[in-house]
């Protein structure tokens, strides 16, 4: 691996992992990976990169291995840079059964990109979704930013892509 | 008539239900400060195990093991204890954990301080899913915040001796982190694997301390079961299945929801409070409790009750309460495939019969659906089920496996038709 310099955090991302650092008893501060890695991928354009990683291993003085094992184990992390829109189809059973997999298809060949790929002027991250993502009663649904978008139809979906396209 | 909306969503249909205010004027945090008031000690902490466990509440998480049972096992003494809140909803086809956080988080705030309480934990930590981190999160965060500005929570509550913390985690994405054990891994820092059992979470659970690890819905009934009484809860359902639980209906139905109702209902009335199969549709057949449960034909779910006893007689389980209902022209291969991807994709990794059985068995189904199936296939798909059922650490490696078992066992046909025929559905 290559070597990297730490890179400062900034004031308000220092903020956020103190507030997750403080939820727990001292010299438990390996439980606040995870709200750190959130608050630093989402002050980075929605991605890690080592340099990140490292910085936050040195700032929780933890060794560097464990923050990597977990920015490559749990889903919402991402590892390589991505667009700025992230959008993830649920598919799993319910939505499925209300015919995601047609919402899949539009939204990929609207955004010309398969599901794991970002578009190339880098303003859509079509997210590979393995998980339900517990909206089973509005099926189909789809999570744009995080925000729950439910009951989708194909205008629906359209007119949600043009006006992030227009942003 | 059917009561509805009894415990978890008593407030949900009032504005800004997720506001102390509202919660408070519905008679919220009364029991908690009641509690408080009474000069709680030992013999009130054996008294509220007692309710719990009159009442026969049962873990609503999947496993329904019951409630006060497992609050027994915590040991006494002095030691730092710890509660913790499984909010990490995601067994496919379940979404009612979220409507409590968006809508009644209070009930969960006060039925997480009476449970630490109760076992004499004086610090609590709900893990909340990652997915939630925009929609539920700030609700619940703002829940705990509002309870300690009116200092329900924190140090000496009320002048009463009795400190309780609590806090929220977020989680980032692991089906996994349902797991009670592998919950407090993450909840620790590391990755969500399942730990081996025993010794159970009581003895050695969070930071190795005496834990326990309920359910968002199970904690949030906690406060209305002590305020009415057990009776009134056992009231509701049925002897081996007391009170309400929340369905999430989904799937093929006219109307999907969420319905909070008494347990035991026959199957039939619930599915005409979701509105009926869709398109005047026949059903074909449901899977009563999330993917992890096996799947039944319509003419078996038809006869049975929606309670642990009636589904467990008819071969399958009331898991966490969500009934996928599937019409008449589904293929089944292809939902079977969709369901063995996601337990290929959520598999920690740690146990090889689980690691490697899920690819092989989401591997045989692709090229089944592809047309590349042989006769074989199918039976190679019930020896690798029955090489991964009972041969892990957790029960995720027997999830994967039921579904395989239970669709290959009601629509063998459909798997062998395809197998034969290139790859077309019996179905379409």
């Amino acid at each position: 691996m290559k070597k990297t310099k730490p890179q400062e955090l900034s004031e308000e991302v220092r903020k956020e992992i103190n507030k997750w650092v403080a939820k727990f008893p001292e010299g438990k501060q390996r439980s606040a990976i995870i709200g750190s890695l959130h608050a630093l991928q989402k002050a980075n354009n929605g991605s890690l990169t080592t340099e990140l990683m490292d910085t936050l291993a040195d700032y929780l003085c933890l060794p560097k291995m464990y923050i990597y094992e977990m920015a490559t184990f749990y889903s919402m992390f991402q590892t390589k840079a991505v667009g700025k829109n992230e959008i993830s189809i649920c598919t799993n059973i319910s939505c499925m059964l209300s015919g995601s997999d047609k919402i899949v298809q539009h939204i990929e060949n609207r955004l010309n990109i398969k599901l794991g790929e970002s578009t190339k002027d880098g303003k859509f991250f079509l997210k590979k979704e393995e998980e339900c993502l517990a909206a089973c009663t509005g099926a189909p649904m789809m999570m744009v930013n995080h925000q729950y978008i439910e009951n989708l139809t194909i205008e629906k979906v359209d007119e949600i892509i043009d006006q992030l396209e227009r942003n | 008539m059917i009561e509805k909306n009894a415990v978890c969503f008593s407030i949900i249909d009032q504005p800004e239900s997720w506001k102390i205010q509202t919660y408070m004027s519905s008679g919220g945090y009364l029991t908690w400060k009641k509690i408080l008031q009474g000069q709680p000690g030992n013999e009130t902490r054996k008294e509220i195990i007692e309710t719990i466990k009159k009442s026969g509440l049962r873990g609503r998480g999947g496993a329904g093991f019951p409630t006060g049972l497992k609050w027994s096992f915590m040991p006494e003494g002095d030691e730092q204890k710890y509660i913790v809140c499984n909010s990490d909803e995601s067994e496919p086809g379940t979404c009612h954990d979220r409507e409590i956080l968006k809508l009644n988080p209070h009930a969960l705030v006060e039925g997480m301080a009476i449970a630490g309480f109760a076992m004499n934990a004086t610090m609590g930590y709900n893990y909340v899913r990652g997915e939630f981190i925009k929609e539920c999160f700030p609700r619940i965060e703002a829940a705990i915040t509002e309870a300690y500005a009116h200092g329900i929570l924190g140090e000496n509550i009320l002048d009463s001796g009795v400190n309780f913390d609590l806090y929220n985690f977020l989680g980032a994405g692991a089906y996994i982190c349902g797991e009670e054990t592998g919950l407090l891994e993450s909840l620790e820092g590391k990755q969500g694997k399942p730990r081996f059992k025993p010794p159970f979470p009581a003895n050695y659970g969070l930071y190795g301390q005496p834990t326990t690890v309920n359910n968002t819905q199970t904690l949030a009934s906690i406060p209305k079961i002590i305020e009415k009484g057990p009776e009134w809860y056992t009231s509701m359902g049925s002897e081996k299945s007391p009170g309400t639980i929340i369905f999430s209906v989904s799937g093929h139905v006219n109307k999907p929801g969420n319905f909070e109702l008494p347990l035991a209902i026959p199957f039939d009335v619930l599915l005409d409070k979701a509105g009926g199969v869709i398109d005047g549709k026949k059903l074909k057949a449901v899977i009563p409790g999330g993917s992890s449960t096996k799947i039944l034909k319509a003419d078996v779910i038809s006869k049975c009750t929606m309670d642990y006893e009636s589904l467990q007689d008819a071969g399958s389980a009331l898991g966490t309460g969500a009934v996928v209902v599937i019409a008449e022209g589904t293929c089944m291969v292809n939902l079977l495939k969709r369901i063995s991807q996601f337990y290929y994709s959520e598999s920690c990794g740690q146990c090889s019969p689980c690691r490697e059985g899920t690819g092989w068995m989401y591997k045989i189904l692709e090229r089944i659906t592809q047309g590349q199936g042989t006769q074989n296939d199918l039976s190679l798909l019930l020896d690798v089920a029955g090489k991964i059922e009972g041969t892990t650490i957790c029960a995720f490696g027997d999830a994967s496996a039921w579904p395989v078992q239970s669709f290959l066992e009601n629509f063998y046909e459909e798997f062998e038709y395809m197998v034969k025929n290139d790859g077309k559905s019996l179905a379409a």
